[in-house]
């Protein structure tokens, strides 16, 4: 039974596509609220212990997060044509991009997590212990755990929908022509977004 | 371009042409952000991060995102949520910087020794 891309309450594809896409928006702008919460803390307090935030920004590792960015932009790279090469109906392309995006996204959370080790080792897990001496400096991990941790949980969520996306054009049992890619796709350069924010807060201030 | 965005590539070549251009820029503007984080620039160096930052989210927002397509639905939709991120930030900040200094949590450091034994006196 061939599978069909337009679905029942819609009258033509490009309602679909537009619901899809609508729905998808209004879900990204309760994420943009989820993420704008946890950034507003950390302006707060960043605020109040600018030296002790700055301090402690320049003990995260510059060169796991500015390769985790890469990786990161170069996964909406591949993310973009695989949505655009399933609606132009080029199954290899789409099926190319999408496992180029998954290994993408895998390699930023082995990145991440060769990073975490080293954060650990180095004793930069906030309570007893903590490597630091400024009590702020505690804050500011805590925002860095906190933000890198909830990112990483969308990043792995992604990667599901990413995955579950390829099996289902490789056994065909979703048309090309679906939105879903689109879709899909969006999520992921949301996140892909969020790091982008990520990376000058928590990696880039107080270099200088 | 085509009012409803329904003139999307349709050739492989075509798809990756457009969307190297993005990336390149993207990655270009990672470059730059990084080599300014090292410049000291006082103050500025945080309001140049964070205008790189949002320099790089509009590129993907638009061109990955496809909202440079007129959609008036999904552009409102997409842009609504920063209306209230600005309230939040504007509302929040408006209480943070304008509080007398002793009630600012900075202003009272934590006590690190044991608390003193709840007297008479102290209990109220």
């Amino acid at each position: 039974m061939p599978a069909t891309a337009l679905r029942k309450p819609w009258r033509s594809l490009r309602r679909q596509r537009e619901a899809a896409g609508f729905g998808l928006w209004v879900f990204l702008g309760s994420e943009v609220m989820f993420f704008a919460c946890a950034l507003t803390g950390y302006a707060v307090y960043r605020t109040l212990w600018n030296a002790d935030f700055l301090a402690a920004a320049r003990e995260t590792n510059v060169v796991y997060g500015t390769l985790n960015t890469a990786i990161l932009l170069t996964s909406s790279l591949t993310m973009a044509v695989a949505a655009e090469g399933a609606r132009a109906g080029l199954r290899r392309l789409t099926l190319a991009c999408l496992a180029a995006t998954i290994a993408f996204g895998l390699a930023f959370l082995v990145v991440k997590g060769f990073e975490y080790r080293e954060d650990i080792e180095r004793h930069l897990l906030p309570g007893p212990g903590f490597a630091l001496p400024a009590p702020a400096a505690q804050i500011f991990f805590a925002f860095y755990w906190l933000l890198t941790g909830v990112h990483a949980l969308h990043m792995t969520i992604g990667l599901g929908v990413t995955a579950t996306l390829l099996w289902q054009a490789w056994r065909r049992s979703r048309p090309l022509r679906s939105p879903a890619f689109e879709v899909a796709g969006l999520y992921w350069h949301f996140v892909d977004i969020v790091w982008i924010f990520l990376y000058p807060l928590l990696y880039l201030a107080g270099r200088a | 371009m085509s009012g409803l965005g329904e003139a999307a590539p349709t050739g492989a070549a075509a798809i990756w042409r457009g969307r190297l251009a993005v990336w390149a820029a993207l990655l270009a503007l990672l470059g730059a952000t990084l080599a300014l984080a090292y410049v000291p620039l006082g103050r500025f160096g945080l309001v140049v991060a964070l205008g790189i930052a949002a320099a790089k989210a509009l590129l993907v927002v638009l061109l990955f995102m496809h909202l440079r397509k007129p959609d008036p639905l999904l552009r409102l939709t997409a842009f609504a949520s920063l209306v209230f991120v600005a309230f939040l930030l504007t509302l929040t900040f408006a209480d943070v910087l304008t509080r007398a200094a002793p009630t600012q949590p900075g202003t009272v450091l934590p006590r690190s020794g044991p608390d003193l034994p709840a007297t008479g006196q102290r209990a109220f």
